[in-house]
């Protein structure tokens, strides 16, 4: 008898899925969502114990179309920052993904994004960077390249907002850049990201195949296919495994996870170390004067505590304390009355 | 007649005045910063200590340091507390507002000032005593940095000795100041005692007014709306708080900060049992508190008008996604910066509506410092079991000013944690769907995020969704889910805290009023009683109306809603509830900024009533 293929909890590949998505066909988007499917079925994270949030836009909707066993909500434009943040605080034992775009995150909701990378809560924030509005037809977003042309407003005369390096100037611990039309990148670094205690941005190029897709542009996927320039090759390696060597000594970096999994970035043409703050500033500005789409985990660091920790919250979820432990007793009731007499 | 020979016969005629015992209002004139904060602390404890009902109100600037700041202290044997127009006594230590000040003294009103002003004493009808603040501080020379706050005791000491406010009471009011710390105690206390030896020595009393001990305030506690609400949604489990500076309501958030870490701390892991985050702005603010919420905690924000604007958009996604969640609105006074130090009942409409499309919220009105507290637990309560936003509509009057109580009730019920269902609920379900009304009191049933059953997750949305959560723009699914809305908002109106009626015999007219102008409705009733005039009282608690507001509207001649509004909000509140009474419903509002006064209650009254 045949039986199914199953993960470490038991589950497979299709209780990790979603309601049938209503993007365009070939969205990139939706090529993500496949991607977090399939980085959570093979870190065999149980879906109860994971939430996804997002804000408003095409990729807001998406949650609904990964994860159906998972919590989630769709809240306000701009605004999953601090949603995020009360959620993770009332239930700290669980695994938020949030989704945004660059709408969401680079014009409406730039203030929330900063503030929840000073405050650090443990949250994947993925940004489904197409460079426009989608769902109201075609509008320059802040991340649309100076001099890119759309059907409907002609050519942009801005700067874009560059959110990786937003990120860095924010004390991000986990900032990574991927394109949705590098599937393997993609799910490798959110399972990073997963592992990650604290806020993990991925800013994931994702091709608006509707609005924003002609070659010139630097968010669709033939630009992105020509130009992607990897920093390293990202290899996802969970505590329970063990690193096979095959790589010669001086080529792979290592990432250890708060988990215990690692992260492998196997050298390409440069060496690049991923902790350096400076040197991944530097390298978004070369990125950006020489036109390439470079990827992968620009910087990681462990060094601001999540948030949780900063507020000693318990290991238990402030969301399933008994009332014994959050009603103060009657007498000390009486004590603190007895201070205003 | 020589100024000397009017002068003696006016000094006469107040020393052969019988003496005023236990009524008085008092006004601290002072310049903001300069420390009198603990002074005026002194008076009033003391005051109180000794028996006497007190309420003291801080007319205070929007500033940091150097504007003119009153601290208005009223002393009742008859109980009541309201803010009164007339001042007898005032302790001029502003220069700058030295005749306006004088100006605001009744007939015959007494002034403690400085003896080194050189101004005029413009007012020949009042009992005027200079004190040597300069002279008892080069005598004390106290350290140099504590200079201006034991100037301050100079008044303490002369005003207790004039009014005969007992020395040992003003001592134990500073040592609850200073949690009984001995040094600052004693530096403060030595200027009090110097300054009423002085007084005692060097000046006759020739007014009217004194203090003596009673026994009114046994077991009463003196404290602050804002620290009360705090104190509230501490003992009411509150998991999450976020909140973004604010006059009035930043104390609130205070309190919070101050008393979780003593009162809810685990005390095997010293781990909290709680998270106070402060936002980047009101946005997030609330932004926290909707996720939390949603997550299972008991979680609320607290904010003033401003704040309100901004909370508007998610506070209409939380009503319509049906997320727990509690916002405190200490309100000031509007539109916009408006007077942010100054009171107001002002955001009844915007809060009642607040969120674009349809959107009803149930808020509660605390009429005293006893109902902060109990309002603070029991709006988490209403929250989980309504599974909707409640908000709480304080103001700066009750909020920041000191208000007397009976000490606060513990919570007489457990925790009631509403409709959520457990992993074991849902295997014996068998089927689960977020929005469906089972019950038909339109509350549906939550599952909370962690929920490990595989039928336990629903996605929580601003946009159209049928009873599974599920994305909708069916004009039934739209229709049906609006409805339960309203059905489970006609719910509330049974577990919303009921209104307080009062009857007197023989009235005819009926009073509707609620939150901080209680103490004067009360005051102005007693004496249009005296004067012939009974009234009927209803006391709001909280919106939506119960029937009994229904019928006490209904059985009245006359109603008179009062408030501290410009558009007698609550009137046309009650007039869109009960459209075929609305007749009747008359306005009986004012809103300058300062708390509501019986007196104005009582004139406008009669004057509407064309008495």
């Amino acid at each position: 008898m045949a039986t199914a293929t199953v993960n470490l909890v038991g589950l497979q590949k299709s209780d990790y899925k979603g309601r049938p998505t209503t993007l365009c066909q070939g969205c990139g988007h939706n090529s993500i969502s496949s991607q977090i499917m399939a980085a959570c079925y093979e870190m065999s994270i149980p879906p109860e114990e994971i939430i996804k949030l997002s804000g408003i836009g095409c990729s807001s909707k998406s949650p609904a179309y990964f994860l159906g066993r998972s919590h989630g909500f769709n809240s306000l434009h701009g605004r999953m920052p601090s949603l995020g943040t009360g959620a993770i605080m009332a239930n700290r034992t669980l695994k938020a993904i949030g989704v945004s775009g660059d709408g969401d995150t680079a014009s409406i909701g730039v203030g929330q994004f900063i503030h929840m990378m000073r405050r650090n809560p443990p949250l994947v924030y993925i940004i489904e960077n197409n460079g426009v509005y989608g769902l109201t037809k075609g509008q320059f977003s802040a991340t649309a390249d100076k001099g890119q042309s759309l059907k409907k407003q002609g050519t942009n005369p801005f700067m874009p907002v560059d959110l990786c390096l937003q990120a860095l100037a924010a004390n991000c611990g986990f900032v990574a850049r991927s394109f949705a039309g590098d599937p393997k990148q993609v799910k490798e670094l959110i399972k990073a990201a997963v592992s990650y205690e604290g806020t993990a941005v991925l800013d994931i190029i994702s091709p608006c195949v509707t609005f924003n897709n002609r070659d010139e542009s630097t968010k669709s996927y033939s630009w992105g296919k020509e130009h992607e320039t990897p920093l390293h090759d990202v290899t996802y390696v969970p505590a329970r495994e063990e690193i096979k060597v095959d790589y010669e000594p001086g080529e792979t970096i290592s990432v250890k996870m708060h988990d215990g999994s690692t992260l492998v970035l196997q050298k390409l043409d440069r060496d690049y170390d991923p902790t350096d703050r400076m040197q991944a500033t530097q390298l978004l500005e070369d990125a950006r004067t020489s036109q390439k789409l470079i990827t992968g985990l620009l910087y990681v660091n462990h060094d601001q505590p999540p948030l949780p920790e900063s507020e000693n919250l318990p290991d238990e979820p402030l969301a399933s304390l008994p009332p014994e432990k959050l009603r103060p007793s009657q007498d000390s009731l009486a004590n603190v009355m007895a201070e205003f007499a | 007649m020589t100024d000397a020979v009017t002068e003696e016969a006016r000094l006469q005629s107040s020393v052969d005045k019988p003496p005023i015992v236990n009524d008085l209002s008092m006004v601290v004139a002072t310049v903001n910063g300069t420390g009198s904060q603990t002074s005026n602390m002194a008076l009033i404890r003391a005051l109180f200590r000794m028996g006497i009902p007190v309420s003291g109100k801080n007319l205070f600037p929007s500033n940091i340091q150097g504007l003119p700041t009153w601290f208005t202290i009223r002393a009742s044997g008859e109980g009541f507390v309201a803010r009164r127009e007339t001042i007898e006594i005032l302790v001029a230590m502003n220069e700058a507002t030295f005749q306006e000040d004088l100006a605001g003294l009744v007939e015959g009103g007494v002034c403690f000032y400085p003896d080194n002003w050189t101004q005029p004493r413009k007012r020949q009808d009042l009992v005027y005593y200079p004190m040597p603040v300069q002279e008892l501080l080069k005598q004390q020379s106290p350290p140099r940095d504590l200079r201006d706050y034991i100037a301050n005791m100079v008044y303490v000491g002369v005003v207790a000795e004039i009014l005969s406010i007992e020395m040992d009471e003003i001592r134990a009011a500073l040592e609850t100041h200073f949690n009984g710390r001995a040094k600052p105690v004693e530096m403060n206390m030595a200027m009090v005692d110097a300054a009423a030896q002085w007084a005692a020595d060097n000046l006759t009393k020739q007014d009217p007014y004194m203090v003596e001990r009673s026994n009114q305030t046994e077991g009463l506690v003196l404290i602050d709306g804002n620290t009360s609400s705090a104190l509230g949604a501490v003992y009411g489990g509150v998991n999450f708080a976020a909140w973004y500076p604010i006059t009035p309501a930043s104390s609130l958030a205070d309190a919070l900060l101050e008393y979780l870490p003593r009162l809810r701390k685990d005390p095997e892991s010293g781990k909290a049992t709680y998270a106070v985050i402060q936002a980047e702005d009101e946005l997030a603010a609330i932004g926290m508190t909707v996720g939390a919420g949603w997550a299972g905690a008991r979680s609320m924000t607290s904010t003033s008008g401003p704040g309100i604007s901004l909370m508007a958009e998610f506070a209409g996604l939380a009503f319509f996604a049906e997320i727990p969640i509690v916002i405190w609105d200490v309100q000031r006074m509007g539109p916009s910066t408006g007077m942010p130090t100054r009171t107001s009942q002002g955001d009844l409409l915007f809060v009642r509506f607040l969120g674009h499309g349809d959107s009803r919220h149930v808020f509660l009105l605390p009429g005293s410092v006893a109902e902060c507290f109990e309002f603070g637990w029991r709006a988490f309560d209403l929250a989980e079991r309504l599974q909707t936003p409640i908000f709480v509509l304080s103001d700066l009057d009750l909020g920041m000013n000191l208000w007397m109580s009976e000490r606060f009730e513990f919570p007489d019920v457990p925790m009631d944690r509403g409709k959520v269902l457990s992993e074991q609920d849902l295997d014996e379900l068998g089927e689960y769907a977020r929005y469906r009304d089972v019950d038909g009191d339109g509350i549906p049933y939550r599952t909370l995020p962690g929920n490990r059953h595989p039928l336990a997750a629903w996605f929580a949305r601003g946009t159209g969704h049928n009873d599974q959560a599920i994305y909708s723009e069916r004009p039934e699914d739209w229709t049906e889910n609006m409805a339960r809305l309203w059905r489970k908002h006609d719910t509330a109106r049974g577990y919303v805290p009921a209104p307080i009626v009062d009857h007197m015999q023989g009235a005819e007219i009926g009073l509707i009023g609620f939150g901080s102008t209680l103490s004067a409705i009360e005051e102005a009733r007693a004496r249009l009683s005296q004067q012939g005039v009974p009234t009927d009282f209803l006391r709001l608690r909280a919106v939506p109306f119960s029937e009994s507001v229904r019928e006490f509207v209904r059985t009245h001649e006359r109603i008179y809603v009062v408030e501290m509004n410009t558009d007698a909000q609550m009137r046309q509140l009650l007039q869109l509830d009960l459209p075929d009474q609305a007749t009747k419903l008359k306005a009986l509002n004012h809103n300058d900024g300062l708390p509501l006064t019986a007196r104005w209650i009582m004139e406008e009254l009669l004057s509407q009533e064309g008495k």
